[in-house]
């Protein structure tokens, strides 16, 4: 943990706590939750259903503000930022990626890629396509610019959505159960492809309830009926490429 | 997102989903290409029947007896007998701003010639007549003063009744005689065609005669049916018809307070009178094709709440890469006003079109530019009013709900 302390933290939770009125009750869904990210972390956040991952997501994802204690990312407080100010603040800092994708449909990699950008007006139309194609060439789709969302496979939809996420150069990159549509096989291929983020030094925030993947992250969070029941590093972090060498051939191929 | 990137969004989502985009336009379609078609008829009858009133003549003034009183019963305007020629010499004498002015007596009637026959009616008249009313002779000549005088029985024949009794309307009937009630009338002019009027009557089914004759020998009658006067321009009708009202009050020895008994009406209050007819008439069809914009519109917005909930996801997704709630109503809206130009558009061409047809089937039709100006307006309004509602919606959707929505 020491050579955390000179890096620079990205996200700062203190205290978090989140209520929702349901009828007359009140659901806790974060009771108290505080810690750091820094820059370059791979983290895991995991927990059941119900142990208010979700709802730490949306924090951290700027998507909600906290009931009361404060949620820090990148230097900026965003408790109490208005709805439109975190919209500004999703744009330039954070890249999501969802289990569903969620690309638009009948449009093109690069369009899909290029989507953040439109809403930050310092990119002109130039700039934008080539900032998109550099992302998309990054995960390795450098030869499927133009194929439209629905011409693709779930593992190369995934990596428009990485490219998507990745194209604004975020402060955080955040993921939702990414590889849960996936199968095994195509799974390990998202997960090398977050290594290799990991390793280039970019901070990835994995949300899952997957145990597995937490051996391929460098620090993992479990969450248990809204507090934080685990935090741990992970001093021997799996290579995802060599697992990915080890699976059996598939019987089709 | 800036308005190069937001009309790009625009058009892609149109274009995604023509058919769909093609049924939501489809009320503004009809609506406006109603509106300009309307517009185009409503105009064009009012052209049509302007220059017909004015080649009868725009500084025409008709005087007819009317309003008569006997014994506290207003009578009917044919037994009305207060005009007289007396009052016809007092105008051709004293009315300064009257430059022309014939006596008239009518009789309808069966014009005979050899064995054909047609029905007619026969006009006496003053040689002025046929400057008041801006006939012109074909063939032969007019009658004169002389031939009032002295109750010639001498006419001019419209071309209708040349073509009736003659069987060919480019006959030269001068010189023929014809008979009317019996009575014998050498033809010595052929009034050139002048056609149908706007109402369809036609105006060359006619004999004119000078008014003596048809006054004694015809009608047998020692009043006018009528006088008609040009004033000396069209900016003077008002004034000649108040210099006649007092001349002929004075003639008719009306003292203070009793009513005329006669009544005068100008060219130009006709042309005025029918002017705001057709307007009110246009007006009205106007209206109950803007009211079929009004539902074009609730149509737009339905679909563009369709829209909204179907693309939930894309609206999430959006918000989650940071589109602000301006963003998204900016789209919706850009959206709707778009669909609602298209439609104008189509609408105004399909406009043109309808009119061009209206032409060709007889309908005076004229579209006037301003027409597609307002509808193009009227189009864009109807996509920010009416698209208002969904783009809100669509702003204030909770981009968390909104990304996981199945």
């Amino acid at each position: 943990m020491d050579e955390s302390k000179d890096r620079k933290v990205v996200i700062e939770l203190r205290d978090v706590r989140r209520e929702f009125r349901v009828g007359d009750e009140v659901v806790k869904a974060l009771r108290g939750v505080s810690f750091k990210i820094c820059e370059g972390e791979f983290v895991t956040i995991m927990g059941t259903s119900g142990s208010g991952k979700s709802t730490l997501l949306n924090q951290l994802g700027c998507l909600d503000t906290p009931s009361s204690g404060e949620y820090i990312l990148d230097g900026v407080p965003v408790r109490r930022m208005k709805r439109s100010q975190r919209a500004v603040l999703r744009n330039r800092k954070i890249g999501f990626i969802f289990q569903n994708y969620n690309l638009l449909p009948k449009t093109t990699a690069v369009e899909n890629v290029e989507l953040p950008l439109l809403y930050n007006n310092a990119y002109n139309a130039k700039q934008r396509r080539e900032a998109a194609i550099a992302a998309l060439q990054s995960v390795g789709l450098g030869n499927r610019l133009e194929h439209k969302s629905n011409q693709m496979s779930g593992g190369q939809m995934q990596r428009v959505a990485i490219a998507r996420a990745l194209v604004n150069s975020p402060a955080v990159i955040l993921a939702d159960e990414a590889t849960g549509n996936l199968d095994t096989r195509t799974s390990f291929e998202i997960l090398v492809l977050f290594q290799q983020l990991h390793r280039q030094g970019r901070t990835i925030i994995f949300v899952t309830h997957n145990p597995e993947i937490a051996q391929y992250s460098s620090r993992n969070i479990v969450l248990r009926d809204g507090h934080i029941c685990e935090d741990l590093q992970n001093g021997n972090i799996r290579d995802a490429a060599a697992a990915l060498a080890a699976l059996p051939k598939n019987a089709d191929d | 997102m800036n308005f190069t990137n937001l009309m790009k969004v625009a058009v892609t989502a149109i274009l995604s989903n023509k058919s769909r985009t093609l049924l939501s336009t489809l009320g503004i379609i009809i609506g406006v290409a109603a509106v300009i078609a309307m517009m185009a008829i409503g105009e064009g009858s009012k052209k049509s029947i302007r220059t017909e009133l004015s080649k009868m003549g725009t500084n025409l003034i008709t005087i007819r007896p009317g309003a008569d009183m006997r014994g506290g019963v207003r009578l009917d305007a044919s037994a009305m007998q207060t005009l007289k020629p007396s009052d016809y010499e007092a105008i051709l004498s004293r009315a300064s701003l009257v430059k022309l002015v014939s006596p008239e007596v009518t009789a309808s009637g069966q014009v005979i010639h050899g064995s054909k026959n047609t029905q007619s009616t026969i006009y006496g008249e003053m040689p002025e007549f046929l400057d008041i009313r801006l006939w012109e002779i074909k063939d032969g000549d007019s009658f004169t003063e002389d031939d009032v005088k002295r109750s010639a029985k001498v006419c001019l024949v419209g071309t209708t009744v040349v073509e009736e009794l003659f069987g060919d309307k480019n006959y030269n009937a001068v010189g023929q005689y014809i008979r009317f009630r019996n009575i014998p009338f050498q033809i010595i002019g052929v009034l050139r065609s002048k056609g149908a009027n706007s109402w369809g009557m036609d105006q060359d089914n006619l004999v004119v005669a000078p008014y003596t004759t048809v006054m004694k020998r015809i009608a047998a009658q020692t009043y006018l049916n009528s006088i008609t006067a040009s004033a000396i321009s069209e900016e003077q009708s008002e004034a000649a018809i108040s210099q006649i009202t007092s001349i002929l009050r004075e003639t008719h020895k009306l003292g203070e307070g009793t009513p005329d008994n006669f009544t005068i009406h100008s060219q130009q209050e006709m042309m005025s009178t029918m002017d705001t007819t057709l307007t009110t008439v246009q007006t009205v069809l106007v209206v109950a094709a803007a009211f079929s914009l009004l539902v074009a519109g609730i149509g737009i917005m339905n679909i563009m709440l369709v829209s909204v909930t179907e693309r939930t996801r894309e609206i999430g997704l959006r918000m989650s890469v940071g589109a602000r709630g301006r963003d998204i109503s900016r789209q919706f809206l850009l959206e709707s006003v778009m669909i609602s130009l298209c439609g104008g558009f189509i609408g105004v061409l399909l406009g043109y079109g309808m009119s061009w047809a209206a032409q060709h089937m007889g309908f005076p039709a004229v579209v006037p530019l301003w027409s597609v100006v307002v509808s193009f307006g009227v189009c864009a309004f109807i996509g920010l009013v009416f698209g208002y509602i969904p783009a809100r919606k669509a702003a204030r959707l909770d981009p968390i709900e909104a990304i996981r929505y199945e």
